[in-house]
């Protein structure tokens, strides 16, 4: 039984192969996975699921690779962490946190992404990788090519954090720092992903890539007791992760795995880069492109791909969106790490700054069930926090010291 | 030899300009408008250029210098 058709064009409909292209030939609107969803509620069942082990292939029939993972297994079925300290602060009854900062193998949800993607290259025969990234994407390519034994081009702003950047080189890759303005580094990797025969993991396997995002739902819902949150707070950047929860949910519900897909989904974004909870601000599905200027770089991008079905997704659920400073994202990550233990990235501090205005807003009821997205781990981004969060102590080796100083 | 599929967006003093006629004349590119609205005051297009990569940057710059705003078919490349 094919779980899979192949490829359908989200705008016309057009049917493609399964085959390394992402825009449709005729109306230039975005492909994506097309499943047999009768044939895959045949297959899927939580027994099967949980029979598995605990990483993002116990999905494997609602992901868009034919045989069975052979990389990128590792990856995901992250914590879902009851955050009763966080909820007494903020003042909720039920309060989730999706725990990605520890996905595996590179400390964000974009390993997710790329478990996906690299299979996928594999099984359509590519030998090299690639990708274009402010930083995460780019670890975890880097990484999980190691592993796969895959070449591996990575392309990255020239500016970049150093963190992000060592944590990229120390694989081994080749590592590519685009000097010039933003949208000439677009340009550039579009027109090296139409020249060379490499898997862009999110340019032409991105049909498949983003179906690695829908995990995120799966898990929730699994580690829920197969029961569906009233509110998931994202963050968003392409607005591929949002559109890709929602489907996630919507999924589960078609194979019969849950009864109800009725989750708000709200995004989050920084204020110095917002088209999408702009447009969801001014009702318009018309995106603006910006020019981002924000702490939060992983999550600055100006001109989304996915911000039109970003923006149908939190308007078809009743979510809402909202943006954070640069000083609200600091205070967040330090709200996080005070209350629930978790060090997040400067997106993480979005989210959580977002999901609390989107509480005091009486957005997002006081007595409904919420889980927040924490996407990416606070080690990559330190220079965000670092001169915020105080100096140790510095003391003789001695008591009087100790007690004079410290004041225990 | 690549084809780069590029959005274009222009606005009025631009919309009377014959940019795609100038543009295969002066570049050995090959030039292929897939999909278009011009009107008085705003126009943009979807273009197809196929020829050397050397040669496509350099149409594509041409463009930009212009006061043409060109952007990949996929909207923003580089990710988180
Ligand atoms: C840590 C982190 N969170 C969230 C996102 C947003 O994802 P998307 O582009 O799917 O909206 C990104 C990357 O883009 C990221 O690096
Ligand atoms: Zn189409």
């Amino acid at each position: 039984m094919e779980r899979i058709k192949g490829l359908k064009c989200r705008e016309c409909g057009r049917i493609y192969p399964k085959e390394a292209i992402h825009v449709c030939e005729f109306c230039f609107g975005p492909l994506e996975v097309d499943y047999d969803y009768a044939a895959i509620q045949q297959l899927i069942s939580q027994e099967v699921i949980t029979s598995r082990p605990t990483n993002l292939w116990r999905y494997w029939e609602l992901l868009p690779i034919d045989g069975q993972p052979v990389n990128g297994t590792s990856s995901g079925f992250t914590p879902l962490i009851r955050a009763d300290n966080l909820a007494r602060l903020l003042g909720v009854e039920e309060l989730y946190i999706k725990d990605d900062s520890v996905n595996h193998p590179t400390l964000s949800f974009k390993d997710r992404v790329v478990a996906v993607a690299l299979n996928k290259a594999k099984e359509l025969g590519f030998d090299t990788i690639a990708c274009a990234s402010t930083g995460n994407l780019a670890n975890a390519v880097s990484a999980q090519a190691a592993k796969a034994g895959m070449k591996c081009f990575v392309f990255i702003p020239a500016d970049l954090e150093s963190g992000k950047v060592i944590a990229s080189l120390i694989y081994n890759p080749t590592v590519v720092g685009i000097k010039e303005n933003y949208d000439q580094v677009n340009r550039l990797c579009s027109e090296i992903a139409g020249k060379y025969p490499w898997a862009f993991v999110n340019i032409n396997i991105r049909p498949y890539y983003a179906e690695g995002s829908k995990t995120i739902a799966f898990e929730i819902v699994e580690q829920l007791g197969w029961k569906t949150p009233q509110h998931i707070v994202v963050p968003a950047a392409s607005g591929s992760l949002a559109t890709k929860i929602y489907k996630g949910l919507k999924e589960f519900q078609k194979v019969g795995l849950i009864d109800n897909a009725e989750t708000k989904i709200s995004v989050a974004q920084a204020q110095g880069c917002c088209p999408i909870v702009t447009a969801i601000k001014a009702a318009t599905d018309a995106i603006r492109p910006v020019v981002p200027n924000t702490i939060a770089k992983s999550l600055a991008i100006g001109n989304p791909a996915d911000g039109y079905y970003a923006y149908h997704v939190v308007k078809d659920s009743s979510g809402y969106g909202e943006t954070a400073t640069d000083e609200e994202i600091v205070e967040a990550i330090k709200l996080l790490a005070k209350t629930e233990g978790i060090f997040t990235e400067t997106a993480g501090g979005v989210t959580l700054a977002v999901a609390k205005k989107l509480i005091e807003q009486g957005r997002i009821p006081r007595n409904e069930s919420i889980v927040i997205c924490i996407t990416g781990n606070g080690l990559k981004t330190q220079e965000a926090v670092a001169d915020k969060i105080g100096k140790p102590t510095i003391i003789e080796p001695n008591l009087a010291s100790f007690e004079k100083e410290v004041k225990p | 030899m690549a084809i780069m599929r590029l959005s274009l967006r222009f606005t009025k003093k631009l919309v009377p300009k014959p940019i795609i006629y100038q543009l295969g004349h002066d570049f050995k590119v090959v030039t292929n408008i897939r999909k278009a609205n011009i009107d008085e005051d705003l126009g943009w297009m979807v273009l197809e250029l196929d020829g050397e990569m050397d040669e496509i940057d350099r149409a594509v710059e041409d463009l930009a210098k212009q006061g043409i705003k060109v952007d990949p078919i996929e909207g923003d490349i580089v990710e988180g």
